[in-house]
């Protein structure tokens, strides 16, 4: 139920976020991550952005895997 | 390719890690994953079956649709009986068995109940509903609460006046703390919520080795993410240095979602809760605070319902404390299934049942 789909913004109008999700077009809610900038990946879930993806961290992790699995 | 979803799924470098793993675990050890969607991500890609031995994964209470009491699903079938109100929910929610009825059975029966996909749905049907009453059933953890606030402000802010929320949200550190305080199950490690730390962060955990002398890893939800989360663990194990982590930097921040906790304050006071299987836990609920006693379904209708009474045979409450799994059900796979479910973990996609009956049944378990 926690789920929530990493997802481009595409253009942000007031409080909503138009994002593309399985070829959808649909606008979310960034009420809650108003820091949020086009091109950002956030974390949508239910409708709402609940957080913005990190894509330094997201390398350093895929990094990690590959000097753990080495 | 899919950004952020399939560089964390890579098989190759999974299947190395599951080696790493298994020739590391010094002893066998017991983790739980505490969150449904972990659970879900477990089965699929057979995690538990390729980490046990030594790794045994033991699902936690973390499907909020399975942890609902049958008293609060008994409380929304009654709400959606009255013909003033159309009730809103999740999908989930629909097929669950209450005591008596299903909100399935209640809308067969004439009951107008609508699938949303998310709480501002609901307040659009409010808005072109002036005449009904729209309630919304408000499940879920600390990922969801946010949401459901910022849709109180709106219709506040809108003026929207018909529109109500059944508050029946949870509340992940104090479960895990009743869990443990219960001593019932032998855990050396949490699999910690990945979505509902991106709200919370990380230092609500802290109690957890303080207090009970046992890590906890925030995960997040590919194969490679759990993995990573395991392997964290063990080092802990293996150092002695029971601490919490995050093995998912890059959608978990230390602090978490701060402008999404202060509108959950906005609205929310926390209070106690009634969990499946759990009985009531303190400190571990949301309800709303008096400014917004006008949205609060609660507040709003007088709900008479019967008694509540628990599907015979079924053991979902002690699955979701992590001391049976669903093999160890008479019903799993027989009486219950997906189709005719008997107990609310068969119904959830996220439900632990569910997950063993879709992802491979009886092999996948050990
Ligand atoms: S298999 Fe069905 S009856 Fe058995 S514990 Fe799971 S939900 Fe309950």
């Amino acid at each position: 139920m926690c789920l929530a789909v990493p997802s481009q913004v595409k253009s942000i109008e007031g409080p909503y976020a138009e994002v593309e999700i399985g070829g959808v077009s649909r606008n979310v809610s960034i009420i809650l991550t108003p820091d949020v900038k086009v091109g950002d990946y956030i974390l949508v879930h239910t409708g709402y952005a609940i957080g913005v993806v990190d894509e330094d961290e997201a390398q350093a992790t895929i990094k990690l895997f590959n000097e753990l699995s080495g | 390719m899919i950004k952020f979803l399939d560089e964390y799924r890579d098989p190759e470098l999974a299947q190395r890690l599951v080696e790493k793993i298994r020739n590391r675990a010094i002893r066998s050890l017991r983790l739980m994953e505490f969150c449904g969607g972990h659970t879900v991500a477990i089965m699929k890609y057979g995690l538990r079956r390729l980490l046990f031995p030594p790794v045994e994964l033991l699902s936690g209470p973390g499907c909020p649709v399975c942890v609902t009491a049958n008293v609060d699903i008994d409380k929304a079938i009654a709400l959606a009986q009255k013909p003033e109100i159309i009730l809103t929910t999740f999908g989930d929610m629909l097929k669950v068995p209450g005591s008596y009825s299903s909100l399935q059975k209640t809308r067969a029966e004439g009951g107008d109940i609508r699938i949303v996909y998310s709480a501002q749905d609901a307040l659009e049907i409010a808005q072109g509903n002036p005449d009904k009453k729209v309630v919304f059933l408000g499940i879920g953890f600390e990922t969801t609460a946010p949401t459901i606030a910022a849709s109180i402000l709106e219709a506040k802010s809108r003026e929207i006046k018909n529109y109500y929320v059944l508050s029946l949200h949870k509340l992940c550190p104090p479960v895990i703390k009743a869990l443990l305080d219960s001593g019932e199950t032998r855990l050396d490690g949490i699999i910690l919520p990945g979505h509902v730390s991106a709200i919370i962060g990380s230092y609500p955990y802290e109690f957890i080795p303080c207090d009970y002398g046992i890590g906890g890893v925030v995960a997040g939800f590919e194969p490679l993410d759990l993995l990573l989360a395991v392997e964290m663990l063990i080092a802990q194990i293996e150092n002695q240095k029971p601490t919490i982590e995050i093995a998912y930097r890059r959608g978990v921040k230390t602090e978490g979602n701060k402008r999404a906790r202060e509108i959950m304050e906005m609205v929310f006071d926390i209070t106690e809760a009634n969990w499946r299987g759990l009985g009531r836990v303190q400190a571990s609920g949301l309800t709303l605070k008096r400014e917004y006693q006008d949205f609060d379904a609660e507040a709003s209708f007088v709900l008479e319902a019967a008694p509540a009474k628990e599907p015979e045979g079924c053991v979902c409450g002690e699955i979701l404390r992590g001391i049976k799994t669903p093999l160890n059900c008479k019903l799993f796979g027989k009486q219950c299934t997906p189709e005719q479910p008997v107990g609310p973990c068969m119904v959830s996609s996220e439900g632990s049942c569910a997950a063993y009956y879709l992802y491979g049944g009886s092999n996948n378990g050990r």
